[in-house]
């Protein structure tokens, strides 16, 4: 058993893509070793800005010799089979051998020196590396045909124990040389083997482990804040981008003016972290602090002193911009901005942004006065978390606003969504187009509007993502919702809407965050009043990905769906719940089977219910009380009464039949009576549970139908009526969801 | 001359000339038009495409009036110098040649840190591209080092290696000065502002607020209308020279404010147009003489 060592050398490969590479080198690499049958026991990958190299670890000197036994022609076939044969084998007649009328050749395939196969999969591993870019250089490069890398690719080191594996690629020969540290070690080094390859680049100045460097820059910088009285704000993503960056960090700790905090603390932060990939401190109250940490590549010769000082100048060149931007910026009213939002297109086809901000601010006031949005809060309760969803969803029913309050609102509401787009003609944003919302906010306090409208100017573009705050406040609410809905009304009116892997308009992430502002804060919102048909559908695909996470089962949000007309989201969800946990009882799991069951006979038979006879029902309720529901056993509580009611009904059954039903038909007949209109009642009052429940009550009379009586009865009357009373139950179940959409 | 103390601006240029002449460069002069970038001058657009081994240098004053700041912003400036190599093919050795060069000026790699930062390099305007890097010293960008891959909408074959150091800013750096102003031109007591304060004064106002917007579209379009008539002469050097002239209108036009965000792509589309025309005709005009020098060499 033998280690390999393989590090492919370059000029600096960007940071953001070295993790990526390091996951493709070790894929590539193991299936060039399936391919001939050889598997290492260990494989280990590193980056650095300079270099990617793997370590294979215990692999086999040689793979397996393989004996293979070939097929041939018969031996009574003609002459020029055999011929054939031998060619393909390349034997001699002499070495086959015959079996019951069939040649046979085996091929003895020898094993080959692991090296070897190395030699071959190292170029091919190169050509075939997935860079998200790359380039051509060099002399080379009058084709375009030469190699690509990402960077001018280098050096090969290729050692197979501490051999050279012989190989070259686009004229790099592979061998045992590398170099160290630019600066610390410019000079060649040679690797004796895997095993000394992170020591001895350790001691030329490189740290091959990007997580060993990750950890002396978190470490480092913990340290260095600590030792100012401070805390370090951890940034994960900066901590891999600095790693990627340097082969020996060297964080340092650097002071700005403090009077730069007088810009607001995000600027501050993203200005550091974008532009110049520093860290930034808190202090002992969670403030920021006029403190920065950067990450050196080398080990300064002074102690850091010129480093420090030159990227403070740097740092206070990017916030005296941003200073100066912040300050600019707040001597024009954000009301004021209407103008410029006239010149900016929003999408060519949709007018311009000042468009799109009349459009929302009337949609957010309408989604107000509609009472839509401006409800109290929710209460405070996870509202689906229970499964057996034995609470109806209406019934905590949030307080209305009073109509002053809602006025009050409604223009608060159209405020916030006027000056909502207004930080898009800042000179921050322009700056920095990720601060959008936020600049607005702090511009909306500082030119002392309403907190509310301040704090929805800010926040109306969340949530952001799945995982995002989902804001609360109603003033918030409203404009996010208004501004998201235009989005994906316009954009799908205007046929752009997303296909595949294109969604150039975000509308796919416009969609979740409407899905999670009206069930986070449980709007009773009909979708349908402002949405069409391609658009509903794209939000029921929406709800299916965004529902996953949760373990809601796509399959039932298709059964509520198929319904039609439910564009209740809150609603629509309570059925699902209610359905899901119906469907995991014995109970739900059986009337599936029984239903799929009637299903499936109805759509053998072709069958499809003939109209309802409207004399005949109207005859049959004559005498009977009208209590508006259309059984009439199900108020009746007088016991003597409700037999009495009970004989007349069954006399009407049979009457309408036209035959004497059997037992377990008749019971059918009478548990769908029962059930129908419960369910339908529970589901009119959007308590899911209870309509399940009422459902569930059909099971036995179902599984009795089928175990006792025959559909296909040689009396087309009987079949007729059978089939009629199937259809009954396929619609009675309906009434809830359309279970042919439920899987299993 | 003083051997101590560090360069001055023009020392810093002066060093730079020699250490590339030395390296078999072509010391060029500025071009002499109004351009934004050095990266516009026919030395590098031009030369870029094609066979033929190019290998350059030379100061190109820039053009960018949105960033004039009427003289009051320690760093900002609408005409400021870049300092340009092209070395094409690019040499195996590209990055070491330019740390020798940033050493040559006075950097000392054993306090100050170099890093590559990525960052590749797109001119819409040029229908150009490439991958490279933007150097930092001490957080600080001192130069684009691009391998150009593709100019004009064609494949760079072979692919020229391209930097760009900010003159301004390594000089800022090495003199530790933080007002550009402040930095010494020469050796006798000239400073940067002797030289371009009141030109930057003067010029901030006039590109924002004087120059005159009706005659701007006019000469747009009059420059537009010569690069065309010039391909149709067959004539691509000139005609890209309107192309230039026709970009630095366009951005004196953004200067002013009085390109809407909708018109804004036209115009960039127009003036691209107008530079791969020329980069085409170029290629046209010297594919036979290419193909015969170099054998292997293709346009596609």
């Amino acid at each position: 058993m033998t280690d390999f060592l393989l590090e492919l050398r370059s000029e600096e490969i960007p940071a953001r893509m070295q993790a990526r590479a390091r996951e493709d080198l070790a894929r590539l690499f193991a299936a060039e070793l399936a391919k001939a049958g050889l598997t290492a026991g260990d494989l280990t990958t590193y980056a650095t800005p300079r270099r990617l190299a793997l370590i294979a670890r215990d692999l086999p000197d040689a793979t397996e010799a393989v004996s293979e036994e070939l097929k041939g022609p018969r031996s009574s076939a003609p002459p020029q089979a055999l011929d054939g044969f031998l060619r393909k084998t390349g034997l001699t007649a002499d070495q086959l051998t015959e079996r019951d009328g069939v040649y046979y050749a085996v091929i003895e395939r020898p094993g080959r020196a692991t090296a070897d196969v190395l030699a071959e999969a190292i170029p091919a591993i190169v050509r075939a590396f997935p860079w998200p870019k790359s380039m051509r250089w060099g002399d080379a490069s009058l084709s375009t045909e030469s190699l690509r890398w990402v960077r001018p690719l280098q050096g090969i080191v290729a050692l197979f124990g501490d051999v050279i594996v012989p190989c070259e690629v686009a004229g790099i020969a592979s061998g045992a040389a590398t170099v160290g540290h630019r600066f610390h070690h410019p000079g060649v080094i040679t690797i004796g083997s895997a095993a000394d390859y992170v020591e001895k680049l350790r001691a030329c100045h490189v740290i091959v482990d990007q997580d060993e460097r990750e950890g002396i820059i978190a470490t480092g910088a913990t340290t260095l804040a600590a030792q100012a009285g401070l805390t370090l704000i951890r940034d994960e993503g900066l901590l891999a981008e600095n790693a990627g960056l340097i082969e020996w960090p060297v964080p340092l700790l650097g002071r700005f003016d403090p009077d730069f905090l007088s810009v607001p603390p995000e600027v501050i932060q993203l200005t550091a972290r974008v532009n110049q990939k520093y860290f930034v401190c808190q202090d002992g109250a969670g403030r920021l602090a006029n403190a920065f940490i950067c990450v050196a590549n080398i080990e300064p010769r002074d102690g850091g002193a010129k480093i420090v000082e030159g990227n403070r100048k740097v740092l206070a060149a990017r916030l005296s911009d941003a200073r100066f931007f912040y300050e600019t910026d707040q001597k024009t009213r954000l009301e004021n901005l209407t103008p410029k939002l006239e010149k900016i297109v929003f999408h060519e086809k949709l007018g311009t942004v000042a468009d799109k901000v009349d459009r929302v601010a009337k949609l957010a006031r309408w989604l107000v006065e509609e009472g839509m949005v401006g409800r109290a809060a929710a209460p405070e309760r996870e509202p689906f978390a229970e499964t057996t969803g034995d609470q109806p969803i209406h019934a905590p029913e949030p307080p209305a606003f009073s109509p002053a309050d809602r006025a009050r609102l409604a223009d608060q509401v159209e405020r916030a969504a006027r000056l909502a787009k207004a930080d898009l003609v800042t000179g921050m944003v322009g700056e920095f187009p990720e601060l959008q919302g936020l600049m607005g906010g702090y511009y909306a306090a500082a030119q002392g509007e309403d907190s509310a409208v301040a704090a929805a100017v800010r926040d109306h573009y969340k949530p952001v993502g799945q995982g995002d705050e989902v804001p609360t406040d109603p003033v918030t609410v409203a404009v996010s919702l208004a501004d998201k809905l235009d989005s994906i009304t316009q954009f799908f009116a205007a046929d752009l809407k997303p296909s595949g892997s294109k969604d150039p308009f975000a509308l796919r992430r416009s969609a979740l965050g409407v899905i999670a502002l009206i069930l986070d804060n449980r709007l009773r919102f009909p979708l349908g009043s402002q949405a069409s048909g391609d658009v509903l559908a794209f939000f029921a695909d929406r709800l299916k990905v965004q529902q996953r996470e949760a373990g809601v089962r796509h399959d039932l949000i298709d059964a509520v769906f198929a319904l039609g007309g439910e564009d209740d989201l809150v609603r629509l969800l309570a059925r699902v719940h209610a359905l899901q946990a119906f469907v995991a009882t014995d109970d739900g799991a059986n009337l599936l089977a029984g239903y799929k069951r009637a299903a499936n006979i109805l759509k053998k038979e072709g069958y499809t219910p003939p109209p309802a006879d409207e004399e005949a029902e109207t005859r049959d309720h004559q005498g009977v009380a009208e209590t508006g529901e259309e059984d009439p056993l199900v108020l009746v509580e007088d016991a003597d009464f409700r037999d009495t009611v009970g004989e007349w009904a069954h006399q009407r059954r049979v009457r309408h039949l036209g035959y004497d039903p059997e037992p377990a038909e008749l019971a059918l007949i009478e548990a769908l009576d029962r059930a129908e209109p419960l369910a339908r009642i529970a589901v009119e009052q959007e308590d899911f549970a209870r309509a399940m429940a009422a459902l569930a009550e059909l099971r036995a009379p179902i599984d009795a139908f089928f175990e006792s009586v025959t559909v296909n009865d040689p009396d087309p009357a009987r079949r007729e009526a059978r089939l009629g009373l199937l259809a009954r139950v396929r619609a009675a179940v309906h009434a809830v969801a359309d279970f042919s959409k439920i899987e299993g | 001359m003083t051997d101590t103390g560090p360069l001055s601006f023009q020392r810093m240029i002066l060093t730079l000339h020699d250490y590339w002449a030395a390296r078999g460069c072509v010391i060029l002069q500025p071009y002499d038009m109004r351009m934004g970038a050095g990266t516009f001058h026919p030395a590098t657009t031009l030369r870029a495409l094609g066979p033929d081994p190019w290998n350059c240098a030379f100061v190109q004053p820039c053009r960018r009036p949105t960033d004039g700041r009427y003289g009051e912003n320690p760093n900002r400036l609408q005409h400021y110098y870049q300092y340009q190599v092209i070395l094409k093919p690019s040499p195996a050795d590209l990055q070491e040649q330019y740390l020798g060069s940033l050493a040559a000026i006075g950097i000392d790699f054993a306090t100050h840190d170099i890093r590559f930062v990525e960052d590749d390099w797109e001119s819409p305007t040029l229908g150009a591209w490439g991958l490279g890097w933007e150097v930092w010293c001490d957080g600080m960008e001192v130069t684009q080092f691009t391998y150009f891959q593709q100019m004009g909408g064609f494949d760079c074959k072979p692919v020229a290696g391209e930097l760009t150091y900010g003159l301004e800013r390594l000089a800022m750096y090495i003199q530790d000065k933080d007002n550009v102003y402040d930095l010494a031109f020469n050796d006798a007591g000239v400073t940067y502002g002797d030289v371009f304060l009141e030109n930057e004064r003067q010029m901030s106002t006039w590109n924002f607020e004087v120059a005159d917007t009706d005659a701007l579209f006019d000469l747009f379009r009059k420059a537009a209308a010569e690069c065309e008539r010039s391909l149709a002469a067959d004539l691509p050097i000139p005609a890209y020279e309107q192309a230039i002239e026709a970009s630095h209108l366009f951005n004196l036009l953004q200067a002013r404010g009085v390109i809407s965000v909708a018109e804004r792509q036209a115009y960039i589309g127009r003036v691209r147009d107008l530079a791969k025309g020329s980069c085409a005709k170029w290629m046209d005009k010297n594919a036979e003489g290419w193909k015969s020098r170099h054998p292997n060499w293709s346009v596609a």
